[in-house]
């Protein structure tokens, strides 16, 4: 599997103004890498996971996925958003299994045969996996925050898609469910030797997940530097704390930060409250 | 203060039972006290027969004539099935196209608003010169009154469908013609199962009217015909009947509902 992003802009043409939503941006994925798109609100982070996903156009630029231009959504990318996108007249069993009723007849490449049947599989044994069979007849109202996302997950990875694109998917959850989906999708990619691509603002989620993390830049959003992450493939919450790992912190919240002007009138307020006092 | 007067509190089932009965008694007891009042007034008490000559004179009829009353129920309730029924198997696909594709929405929208607003009733002389005076205008009559207002509504619920949704399905490798069926006219049912069961109730009110073209049976026709020998008694029992009628068919309605669309249950979230 070889993902090619390259010279990929977008802009948004409103009619009150032109957004520059992204600038070119360059850059090969690798199987099974896990790259995380980090930076501030707004810098075009989605806007390049919709891209890469087929289901937004660039306005130049391609993304070619192992030879093949990506022009639409197609099984092969599949995608996990924020929240609220399980069916919820579907139980967690015929969500896990979705994929299995469609023809996929427009999909390029080579579909595996008997393809309905793997899904199920696969989702059976996911399922399993991440600790939802005994819900599998639940509807998706009755899985709290997390086991919704469990869900959405496995629901993608039934479809064995090349490349799963994650937008902040875990964005709405507590910080301990958030902990324990980060194990969860990490060992996942492991075992499933999966290729990910996600988008977070939490720098030590970027960390812990990612082999790269791509910073970003507002206005114009762009990439404005790629970081190595040096851990291994398997990790362990402990080390979070490690001084390596405060170490990468530290450099990445200075990326973020370099060009930062805060939105608001920071300086005005402090002198107010130098004033008033 | 008892949680019952709470934004939206539930309440339990023995209360809702309670407050049902409550309304009904209180409207039944004012009606009798209206009623026994009017006895020895010539004029009020042909409008406000008391209960008991309702009663007497329903229980006569039931029993000395209820082929009139079978029959009337019988030419009623096919008319508004024939009208309403057509009415919804044309309007849920185009309905669901106009949600789904805003040009089919641009195509059909403009006529289904401009039409909504021609009162039925003045559309009679029109029908009776095309269609003559058999079923077929009341029937269309019935028709046109509920089929408009169903196709947008039926093209609002399918609109009401989240884009995220879409978004997900596309990505897992559904057509458009499968997210079509498969994703928004699932997420829809529902609503669009609660838009027949309120246009369901508009064909009522249009059968009434679509009887006045030349008919001699009906629940709506007949309630003229005792009008018009101020036969106060017997319309009370024919707008009973309609009532009953209409009820017992919105309650079938929410119990398919209610089975049929457990997933839609949002009091739980
Ligand atoms: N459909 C659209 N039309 C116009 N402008 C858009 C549209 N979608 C996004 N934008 C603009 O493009 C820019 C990038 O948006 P994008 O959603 O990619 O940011 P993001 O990095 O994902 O932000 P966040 O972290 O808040 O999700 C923003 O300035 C946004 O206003
Ligand atoms: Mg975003």
């Amino acid at each position: 599997m070889k993902l090619d992003i390259r010279d990929v802009s977008k802009r948004f043409v409103t009619d009150e103004r032109i957004i520059q939503a992204l600038m070119s941006s360059n850059f090969t994925v690798d199987h099974n890498d896990f790259i995380v798109f980090l930076g501030p609100s707004g810098c075009g982070k989605s806007t390049l996971l919709n891209i890469i996903s087929g289901l937004e156009d660039a306005s130049s630029g391609q993304v070619i996925l192992d030879g093949d231009p990506i022009t639409g959504p197609s099984p092969e990318i599949g995608m996990v958003f924020q929240q609220y996108t399980l069916f919820p007249w579907l139980t967690v069993r015929q969500n896990a299994m979705f994929a299995a009723q469609l023809s996929c007849n427009g999909a390029k490449g080579q579909l595996e045969n008997d393809r309905p049947r793997n899904i199920i599989h696969r989702a059976q044994k996911l399922l399993k996996l991440v600790g939802l069979e005994n819900f599998s007849n639940a509807y998706p109202h009755e899985l709290s925050g997390g086991m919704q996302q469990r869900l959405a997950i496995v629901r993608a990875l039934a479809n064995r898609p090349k490349v799963l694109l994650m937008d902040e998917p875990f964005g709405a959850l507590d910080s301990q469910t958030r902990e324990e989906l980060q194990d969860m999708i990490q060992l996942l990619s492991q075992v499933e030797k999966i290729t990910v691509m996600f988008v977070t603002h939490d720098v030590d989620e970027a960390i812990y997940l990612a082999n790269r993390v791509m910073v970003f830049s507002q206005s114009p959003g762009r990439i404005i530097e790629e970081v190595r992450i040096p851990f291994g493939p398997t990790r362990d919450p402990a080390l979070k704390l490690s001084e390596e790992f405060l170490a990468i912190k530290k450099n990445l919240k200075e990326l973020i930060n370099q060009d930062k002007t805060p939105s608001y009138s920071r300086k005005e307020l402090l002198e107010l409250i130098s004033h008033s006092t | 203060m008892k949680p019952y007067f709470l934004l939206r509190a539930p309440i339990p089932r023995v209360l809702v039972w309670t407050m049902g009965i409550l309304s009904l008694v209180l409207s039944v007891s004012w009606y009798i006290w209206k009623s026994e009042n009017a006895v020895g007034n010539p004029q009020q008490e042909t409008f406000f027969p008391t209960a008991r000559i309702i009663l007497q004179t329903s229980w006569q009829m039931i029993t000395e004539d209820h082929a009139t009353i079978l029959s009337d129920i019988y030419h009623s309730t096919y008319r508004v099935f024939a009208g309403f029924l057509l009415a919804a198997f044309i309007a849920v696909p185009i309905g669901v196209l106009m949600g789904a594709f805003n040009i089919a929405a641009a195509f059909f929208q403009p006529w289904a608003e401009f039409i909504r607003y021609i009162p039925v009733p003045a559309l009679i002389p029109l029908f009776i010169a095309i269609f003559g005076v058999g079923e077929e205008p009341k029937i269309y009559l019935i028709f046109v009154g509920t089929f408009f207002p169903l196709l947008l509504m039926v093209a609002d619920e399918i609109r009401r469908v989240g884009y995220d949704l879409i978004k997900v399905a596309h990505t897992l490798g559904a057509s458009q013609l499968e997210i079509m069926t498969k994703v928004l006219l699932r997420s829809a049912l529902p609503g669009i199962f609660d838009a027949l069961r309120i246009c369901h109730g508009w064909a009522w009110t249009y059968l009434v009217v679509a009887e006045l073209i030349a008919t001699n049976e009906g629940l709506g026709i007949r309630i003229m015909k005792f009008a018009r020998f101020i036969q106060m008694p017997k319309i009370m029992m024919y707008l009973v009947i309609l009532g009953l009628l209409g009820l017992t068919l919105d309650m079938l309605f929410r119990a398919f509902n209610r089975y049929a669309f457990r997933w839609a249950d949002t009091s739980k979230k």
